[in-house]
């Protein structure tokens, strides 16, 4: 197989699978065959069954009700949170690396101070300011993912700014504020754009995480993190607790993935033409 | 060179001073009074006045940071309002454990990534190229939670081969704790190794482009030595910076892994310093990681040029 059909295979893969999370998303918001906090003590544990498809955990609670529930959660902190740090990264790093200077040096030293902690920590460090919650998530993780954001913004903003276009712009009197909208913000975008979906998948795993550790979105709301949680006192006696809510995280991470590299392979220049 | 080295060391100054700050405000924007927290559901105004004033609470703001980052350079880090111990010996503790685990992983990882990264870009587009890479983007997508748990239900429950959590230190026990390292080593180990794979294939593939490379290969080098003579070396560097990255992402996320295996490491100080609300604890566990972190990619920094002798100054 070459790799050319490979790359169309894997975005075709990809593709499905994040629309497949999305449909999810989208349908737990309004239908699933269980309510996803609805307690049965009567079907504690129950394995997976033609009544309920991933089985039940320890309050009887349907497993696949609450995962195709808790991939709404997933999917609207990890949007929201990467949409935050998309928005404000990009408009500090577009104008700290347009108009340079004084303002520039501050900016960089404090976004390099702040890519000093892994963001999983900033993360952590700002939800024990906040308290778990799920607009807590989002914006830990959206201030968590901004640094880096706000660096590749700067960097097209700084390349860009030399450019004739750019320049010719100015001679011509446009003022600053028409210039960065017109002229450099466009030009500056595909590269978040992609840096955006991988930071997509990095925001899911790390809600997954938060969850996991009861710092992220906290129950009774569904989370794939929350239940892999609780699934570690029934690891000998049901194993579908622990399979089904990972696979969930894991897939969704893979469509991401494979979707991601896609895209990156489309619409990143030099990729093209080369070693296919 | 001399004047690399100064510079880059001095560019970490204000880095280290803003981590430190972020911090301590970090701490000081949680809501309520830091000495009512510690003092819990003693309503005493005079003994509450007497804490504030041993905090130096009742100082402005930029005093209370001079005198905290004092304190920190007099090894005085606190006290854990929970455990009653000084903070400073917790953090030692609780260090090793972490140390030896990911370092371990990051060890195994690169003994498998840097060849496999290379072999892959040696032969990319063919069809073991495409496994590899295939395999690391499946390996990427699994959490280390989630393959941990599900290491500690194959061996720990159905085959009982290793103990499913606990930890004995290399340093005390020998040998023998080699069981207890096993099962959280490979859970992170899995994740490293696809994303240095990756940066490995991905800076070789560049390498091998090079004109320097076709010449050594019509100098009649055999292709062993021009993969590890020519290739390895210059296609390292990029590599080198993942890792150092990856490391102090799993000095970070030490806390997920370590919550799996219950492992006394530093993630799991600091998880359960945050249930527990011990913000002393919190405060320093943060700070370490987060020097370490500075301190693993000044260290990269510094090796860079060794790799990449085009940045020697």
């Amino acid at each position: 197989m070459n790799l050319l059909s490979l790359r169309r295979l894997n975005l075709l893969i990809g593709s499905v699978l994040v629309g497949l999370l999305v449909a999810c998303a989208l349908i737990g918001q309004f239908f699933t065959p269980y309510k996803p906090i609805d307690v049965d003590l009567f079907a504690r544990y129950a394995a997976p069954s033609a009544q309920h498809w991933f089985g039940t955990d320890e309050f009887g609670r349907d497993v696949f009700s609450r995962i195709v529930a808790g991939a709404g959660v997933s999917m609207t902190v990890s949007i929201c949170s990467v949409l935050f740090a998309l928005l404000a990264g990009t408009v500090i790093g577009t104008v700290s690396g347009f108009f340079g200077g004084w303002l520039d040096r501050i900016v960089m030293v404090f976004i390099d101070a702040l890519m000093a902690f892994p963001g999983l920590l900033l993360a952590l460090g700002i939800m024990v300011v906040l308290g778990p919650s799920k607009w807590g998530v989002v914006l830990a993780l959206g201030l968590a993912y901004t640094p880096s954001v706000t660096r590749i913004a700067r960097g097209g903003a700084l390349t860009l700014r030399q450019r004739d276009f750019v320049v010719a712009s100015q001679t011509m009197g446009n003022s600053s504020m028409w210039t960065l909208c017109r002229h450099v913000l466009p030009n500056s975008m595909a590269p978040l754009l992609v840096f955006s979906t991988s930071l997509f998948g990095s925001a899911l795993l790390a809600e997954s995480a938060l969850s996991f550790l009861g710092l992220g979105v906290p129950p009774p709301s569904p989370t794939w993190g929350g239940m892999l949680a609780d699934s570690r006192t029934a690891i000998d006696h049901a194993i579908w607790l622990v399979i089904f809510p990972g696979a969930s995280i894991s897939l969704a991470l893979l469509g991401i993935n494979l979707f991601g590299d896609g895209v990156r392979d489309l619409l990143d220049p030099r990729m093209k033409g080369v070693s296919v | 060179m001399l004047s690399y080295i100064l510079k880059r060391l001095a560019m970490s100054v204000p880095t280290v001073l803003i981590v430190a700050m972020l911090v301590f405000g970090m701490i000081r924007a949680i809501p309520g009074d830091p000495a009512a927290l510690m003092l819990g559901d003693v309503h005493d105004p005079v003994l509450l006045q007497q804490m504030r004033h041993a905090f130096g609470l009742d100082q402005s703001i930029p005093e209370q940071f001079l005198l905290w980052v004092t304190h920190l350079l007099h090894g005085d880090w606190g006290m854990s309002v929970v455990r009653h111990q000084p903070v400073l010996d917790l953090i030692r503790e609780a260090f090793p454990v972490t140390a030896q685990i990911v370092l371990c992983a990051t060890f195994v990882a690169c003994v498998i990534a840097i060849p496999a990264g290379l072999f892959a870009a040696w032969a990319q587009n063919r069809r073991t190229d495409l496994v590899i890479v295939f395999t690391t983007i499946v390996l990427v997508s699994i959490p280390s939670f989630w393959g941990g748990i599900l290491l500690i239900w194959l061996f720990g429950v159905k085959l009982q081969w290793l103990p499913t959590f606990g930890f004995q230190s290399f340093s005390q026990v020998g040998w023998s704790s080699i069981r207890y390292f096993i099962l959280p080593v490979i859970a992170i180990a899995m994740s490293e190794i696809a994303v240095v794979t990756r940066m490995m294939r991905a800076s070789s593939i560049e390498v091998l482009r090079l004109e320097y490379i076709a010449h050594a290969r019509a100098k009649g080098l055999s292709e062993r030595r021009v993969l590890l003579r020519h290739t390895l070396p210059n296609a390292f560097g990029p590599a080198l910076t993942v890792i150092g990255l990856v490391l102090g992402h799993l000095l970070a996320g030490g806390a997920v892994i370590e919550t799996v295996f219950t492992l006394p490491g530093m993630g799991r100080l600091l998880v359960e310093s945050i249930y527990a609300r011990d913000y002393p604890v919190v405060q320093g566990c943060l700070l370490v990681i987060a020097l370490i972190y500075v301190l693993i990619n000044l260290t990269v920094d510094l090796l860079y040029p060794i790799f990449d002798p085009r940045l020697k100054l």
